[in-house]
């Protein structure tokens, strides 16, 4: 059985996590299909933030299965490296390297990792930071950026990868409120081209603007989901409801 | 709130400034070994003996215990390299993935970093053979190729943990930012983490190159030809006039004193940039 476009993109099933004794991720199912964009939105230490670092393996998980394109990641032999090629992930600390340059932070991986040649990384990681609109800023150091500016770097060496898929996992959070903007704005352009994202975050105002759904989660469970529009008007479950009138 | 109290307690606290060792000149200390040096000349010309002076008589030896000093730097500079390479070694595997390889890591670290070092010199100086034979090939082991091995070891041994500290004191973000992007844990060792330990890794290890350095006269308990047997020689051929003592132990200190000071200072300008950095 080999995986076509049309099958989903991510496919997580049934996945259960626990860290010692506290159980973080308790039956966790969702699909997501080729260009699709998901918010996953939830009170603090609903298990957000670990399901998708489940994605791209930087936790394991105890039950349960997650495909990506096909490939089981839940697999002892599963080999990370190609995995996290296909998956990008954005943090909330941004996790740029200090020591580099914005534009040697883009065009490091694609030069150790993808074995691409010196010259035409450089030239891809120029077009990436034009992109995420950091022109002139390639020869900055992360800590002479702001933290805008730092995340859309984090950005642009996500994406310089080539990812099939983009994990962002509460990329606005750490920011200062004035640059979360534009922050959103480029993940927004990456949507409409048409790259998968799947979004961790409290922006409900962009989770309602950019996704294509949008997932509840409580208590390691996904508690609701559905297309923007119903969920935010027309929320069914109690505790749907009392999150989102605390926090809209 | 800003009634006056008389209560001490509820004074602001004066703030201490520490005086810093720093604020001692690079020059204090000259006239103090000068003196350590002169007075017993002093003393000796005013009792009005026909025998050399006591400077006269350093001053002879001089050449020959400056190059007994040039070989504790030369033992300093090689016990550090071999400390370094192999504390280096230890430190990655302290943080290895690998339990038995950690463990062991571990283990030795913590042996030799709470080891005397005379006791680690004696270990080495004994236990080394004094020739090895490798195909028909016999290498001589020297005495002071013994005792740059025996002092390297709590080199190593504290080298690996300013390392591990190091490594340790790196956010974890940067680990996860270098996985998910796909890199090996190699490279993400050599291309992420270590370049960002040297800065913090340098001021504990210079500092230590200063302590390794004072303890190259360790060396002379068990024979080899460094500064401080070669005053012991020099003070023995002179036919031990106690007079000769100060002047010529103060010449060893002041030699030692000349060349870690500095280090000392530069330690501290290290760090302060260091501190500015972070």
């Amino acid at each position: 059985m080999s995986w076509t476009p049309a099958d989903p993109m991510v496919s997580i099933n049934n996945v259960h996590k626990s860290f010692g004794e506290l159980k973080v991720l308790n039956g966790v199912s969702l699909d997501v299909m080729k260009g699709d964009v998901i918010c996953i939105i939830g009170p603090s230490g609903s298990g957000k933030s670990t399901l998708i670092r489940c994605v791209n393996a930087l936790n394991d998980i105890q039950q349960g299965s997650i495909l990506v394109e096909g490939q089981e990641v839940n697999d002892e032999k599963l080999n990370k490296l190609e995995l996290r090629k296909k998956v990008g992930m954005v943090f909330q600390q941004y996790n740029l390297f200090p020591h580099k340059t914005a534009l040697q932070n883009v065009m490091m991986a694609p030069i150790k990792v993808l074995k691409q040649n010196k010259a035409s990384a450089k030239t891809s990681a120029r077009a990436l930071l034009k992109k995420v609109r950091l022109e002139g800023k390639e020869d900055a150091y992360p800590g002479e950026l702001s933290g805008g500016q730092q995340q859309r770097v984090a950005i642009a060496r996500s994406l310089a990868m080539q990812p099939d898929v983009m994990l962002f996992d509460e990329v606005t959070a750490a920011l200062d409120p004035e640059t979360v903007g534009e922050v959103l704005q480029t993940i927004k352009d990456l949507a409409e081209e048409g790259m998968t994202c799947i979004l961790v975050t409290h922006e409900m105002g962009f989770a309602r603007e950019v996704a294509d759904h949008i997932y509840f989660t409580d208590r390691g469970v996904i508690v609701e989901h559905g297309p923007p529009e119903t969920f935010f008007k027309n929320a069914q479950d109690p505790r749907t409801q009392q999150f989102l009138s605390q926090i809209l | 709130m800003n009634k006056k109290t008389d209560l001490p307690v509820m004074l602001p606290k004066p703030v201490q400034t520490p005086q810093a060792l720093s604020s001692l000149s690079y020059w204090h200390i000259l006239p103090l070994i000068a003196a350590m040096m002169i007075i017993p000349s002093l003393a000796f010309s005013a009792a009005g003996d026909e025998l050399k002076s006591p400077l006269a008589v350093l001053k002879n030896w001089i050449p020959l215990l400056l190059e007994g000093f040039v070989f504790n730097l030369i033992i300093s500079v090689c016990a550090m390299a071999v400390g370094t390479a192999a504390g280096t070694a230890l430190g990655l595997g302290q943080i290895s993935p690998n339990n038995s390889l950690r463990r062991g890591s571990w283990f030795v670290t913590q042996f030799f970093r709470n080891a005397p070092w005379l006791v680690l010199l004696f270990f080495a100086m004994f236990l080394l053979p004094f020739e090895l034979s490798i195909a028909g090939i016999i290498i001589p082991l020297p005495d002071w190729f013994k005792a740059i091995i025996g002092l390297s070891l709590p080199v190593m041994a504290n080298v690996s943990e300013i390392v591990r500290g190091a490594i340790r004191s790196l956010p974890s973000g940067q680990w996860e930012a270098a996985e998910s992007l796909a890199y090996t844990r190699r490279q993400t060792l050599w291309l992420v983490i270590l370049p960002q330990c040297v800065k913090r890794m340098l001021p504990p290890w210079v500092n230590l190159y200063a302590i390794l350095t004072m303890a190259t006269v360790l060396a002379s308990i068990v024979g080899v030809s460094e500064v401080m047997t070669l005053t012991g020689r020099a003070l023995a051929a002179e036919g031990g006039r106690p007079e000769l003592l100060a002047p010529f132990y103060g010449f060893v200190l002041l030699l030692f004193f000349a060349y870690c000071y500095p280090i000392a200072r530069y330690t501290l300008r290290l760090e302060k940039k260091f501190a500015v950095i972070n």
